[in-house]
């Protein structure tokens, strides 16, 4: 359903993030990136949805070629692909549910969107997801009186609440606590499988990323080097991606069905 | 794709107003409606007059637009020179007065009755308008720019000194208790303890005040405390206009450039 | 601080030798400047009346103690002129300002053309003092309230739109990029990613502004644009000091009452 062809980008400074990456990602299925910082998967997931513009290839979901839009055309298909991020990038001064309501904007016109007068399908949708993602005692709560943790989870319906068909995760763990970085993941993948989507999620934590996805991508200075399943990493390829480095640690931890907190990275 | 097909019942949700309580809320809102109804009305506007000005302000706008530097050049040449004068000087004595204002305002270094004097100074700088200081600088002094350089010393002592005691109140109280420690007297302490702290800051603000100091010595001039602004008040009482924007120029290009070079300065600061 | 080490011992000073060449030719510099500016203005003083001050002070307060008290009931109206152009001014400005800013912030402007533009409106605006504003809008409109209005909000619309562009550039762009990421149009990004973020910093800038210009608008009538400046000015012409004196007494009043209201707003919104 999302292909991507011979994707390059390159930044005015002369940085090359992306040299000539091809991906294909199936109806329903969740794919976790990693990769080393720097080695381009946030500028990967960002050219899908052209928050970055690529500089050449082709990109397409199901059958439009979103490198090829207009503006207008453009945000039509960006209310389609719903974005997670690593600091939640909530909008703080504003109560939950109004960043929640603030996935409809592409469906709803300016005035509609200045006087908060949403549709109340879409208000009965924020409830529903507030509910699923725990959050109906915080409703009219500012975003920057909740935790890391509830932040995402405001992040989680505000992405879900677009009823996308793709969904785009930026390190969405990066900046919680262990115990709540595998809550945080858990719903994601319970989620996408709940309505089916496809999801792509950038993740630096490996064992976390083996514990909840079937197919995992490696990115190393701009090109994949890795695609298959998590148990296919052995240490060999591990230190493709990232480097040489003693992984058995971590891959032992991994190996359990609790692998120990401590022991990410 | 998956539809939420919503199973809870029918709840609605509206933002939740600025002002809980209803009966303040809508309060505020008719009191301030009242208050703009009752302000804009009591604005007469002669339509007839503004229509007669509206041409003179084309006249206006097109002499601007070829200013008249030489006609007048030698008044134009004594106001800005004055101007600029008047700035170096009442910044200087501003500062020089400011520093021991500004100590004395300061309540955790100087007993009672000193810091009510100098608050009383600094208020009475604050709360008066330039042009209001100068008025009775004139009187005093009679015309000229004496008058205008007392007025703006005089105003940089109520926002330097306020801004200096602020520092000085919130500075760390640890060493001023230790250079108290070794004995040192009232004056040590100050330099050892207090002003090391500050004065990165009160050069800044004096920078900044330099700014304002400029901005200022180009009106004083209307109540004869010399500077550009009693020869601006005379183009414009003779329809001269096209000097007028000359000198309008002149300031704006001056303001400009000590701006520019007063933000390098407070970059460098910092 | 560097240590030397000379024939018996360590020498500590407190700066290097070029530093301190640097420091004693800025500290001679500014010396000989703030002299020979000092020297023009003496130049231009006739010593005889400015010797005479003290005796000129005497007289000056003799006058104005005891004020004239009732001449209060002719001041009402002026008083509720000067409140009209200072709030209608900032209102004024505000409506034109805010938007402006968002034209002059690098992140938000829609082209650098549009962007410099801006930046030189607000420039010129805030070069050109309140009174010089009021001398032009006077000589179209003619003398009155409406000219003090357009005055003061021509000088606050470069005040308000410079620190409100400013800190429109300080938000930060995670808000942004997350809800373009949603598909909403530029304006939608700019009311619920923007605008929630620089609101507060706004309000506290235009009750500052509101505060500045209650002072501000108490002079305007010096040169025709309504407000209590305009009793001052004929208080003065006709050597009414005890008038002078209540006008006076009174701007004393209105400016530390709206110092209190807009530190009391101030507090509230922070």
């Amino acid at each position: 359903m999302l292909r991507i062809e011979q994707l390059v980008k390159r930044y005015p400074t002369g940085d090359t993030a992306l040299r000539g990456v091809s991906l294909s990602v199936a109806e329903g299925q969740v794919v976790a990136l990693i990769g080393p910082s720097g080695a381009g998967k946030s500028t990967l997931i960002r050219c899908v949805n052209r928050l970055v513009e690529p500089t050449s290839g082709k990109i397409w979901l199901r059958d439009t070629e979103i490198t090829a839009l207009h503006p207008r055309q453009l945000r039509r298909i960006r209310r389609r692909i719903g974005m997670i991020f690593q600091e939640y990038a909530l909008v703080e001064r504003l109560s939950v549910m109004e960043n929640v309501l603030s996935g409809r904007l592409g469906y709803v016109n300016f005035w509609q969107s200045w006087f908060r007068r949403f549709p109340q399908t879409d208000i009965d949708q924020a409830f529903t997801l507030l509910d699923r993602v725990g959050l109906s005692d915080f409703i009219d709560k500012r975003a920057d009186e909740l935790s890391g943790g509830q932040r995402q989870r405001v992040g989680i319906a505000r992405a879900l609440i677009q009823s996308p068909d793709l969904l785009l995760v930026d390190e969405p763990t990066a900046s919680l606590d262990p115990k709540t970085s595998r809550q945080i993941m858990r719903l994601i993948t319970e989620l996408a499988r709940e309505r089916g989507l496809a999801v792509i999620i950038n993740i630096h934590d490996v064992p976390l990323a083996q514990m909840f996805v079937q197919r995992i991508v490696g990115l190393r200075a701009g090109e994949i080097v890795y695609d298959g399943p998590p148990d296919g990493l052995t240490p060999d390829r591990l230190s493709e991606i990232y480097g040489a480095e003693d992984w058995g640690a971590s891959q032992a931890t991994t190996a359990e069905q609790e692998p120990s907190l401590t022991a990410q990275e | 794709m998956a539809e939420i097909t919503s199973p809870s019942p029918y709840r609605r949700w509206r933002k939740p107003p600025l002002i809980k309580n209803p009966w303040l809320r809508w309060g505020v809102v008719i009191g301030a409606l009242v208050y703009l109804a009752l302000a804009i009305s009591s604005v007469s506007v002669d339509s007839a007059r503004i229509a007669r000005g509206l041409e003179r302000g084309g006249r206006m706008i097109a002499a601007f637009l070829q200013p008249d530097f030489v006609s007048r050049w030698d008044d134009i040449q004594i106001g800005v020179l004055e101007s600029l004068t008047m700035t170096v000087v009442s910044t200087i004595a501003g500062v020089l007065l400011s520093v021991p204002i500004g100590l004395g305002a300061a309540r955790n270094i100087v007993p009672t009755p000193i810091y009510l004097i100098c608050r009383g100074i600094i208020t009475l700088s604050r709360t008066f308008q330039e042009v209001v200081i100068a008025i009775v600088f004139v009187v005093m002094f009679g015309f000229g720019p004496l008058a205008g350089v007392c007025t703006l010393a005089f105003a940089t002592i109520g926002f330097l000194a306020k801004l200096l005691a602020e520092d000085i109140e919130e500075i760390d109280p640890a060493p001023l208790e230790a250079i108290r420690a070794t004995g040192a007297g009232w004056l040590k302490t100050i330099t050892y303890a207090v002003m090391p702290q500050v004065s990165a800051r009160l050069v800044g603000l004096s920078v900044y005040r330099f700014d304002i100091n400029l901005r200022e010595s180009a009106i004083v001039g209307i109540v004869g405390a010399g500077g550009i602004g009693s020869t601006l008040q005379t183009t414009f009482n003779r329809y001269d206009y096209d000097v007028a924007g000359a000198i309008l120029i002149i300031i704006i290009t001056l303001v400009m450039m000590t701006e520019l070079v007063s933000a390098q300065i407070r970059k460098r600061l910092q | 601080m560097p240590v030397r080490i000379a024939n018996n011992g360590k020498i500590w000073q407190r700066y290097d030798t070029t530093t301190r060449l640097r420091l004693w030719g800025g500290w001679l510099g500014g010396t000989v400047i703030t002299l020979i500016c000092w020297q023009l203005i003496a130049n231009r003083t006739r010593w005889e009346f400015a010797a005479d001050a003290p005796r000129q002070l005497a007289i000056f307060l003799q006058r104005v103690f005891p004020p004239d008290w009732s001449y209060i009931n002719q001041l009402w109206q002026p008083l509720w002129d000067t409140l009209t152009i200072a709030t209608l001014g900032t209102l004024l400005a505000v409506i034109i300002a805010l938007p402006l800013s968002f034209l002059a912030a690098r992140n938000t402007t829609p082209h650098p053309v549009i962007r410099y533009l801006t930046l030189l409106i607000i420039v010129v605006s805030r070069s050109v003092n309140s009174l010089i504003w009021a001398l032009i809008i006077v000589a179209i409109t003619g003398p009155g309230v409406l000219a003090g209005i357009i005055a003061i909000a021509l000088r606050s619309i470069g005040f308000i739109g410079k620190l409100a562009f400013e800190s429109v550039e300080e938000t930060s762009r995670e808000p942004v990029e997350a809800i373009t990421a949603t598909g909403a149009s530029r304006l939608q990004v700019l009311s619920y990613s923007i605008l929630p973020q620089v609101m507060p910093s706004f309000a506290g800038i235009s009750i500052f502004r509101w505060d500045i210009n209650i002072r501000e608008a108490t002079v305007i009538g010096l040169v025709g644009a309504g407000g209590i400046g305009l009793n001052l000015n004929a208080t003065v012409n006709l050597l009414r000091w005890d008038q002078a004196g209540m006008i006076f007494v009174v701007i004393f009043g209105l400016v530390l009452i709206s110092e209190a209201i807009s530190a009391r707003v101030r507090q509230a919104i922070i």
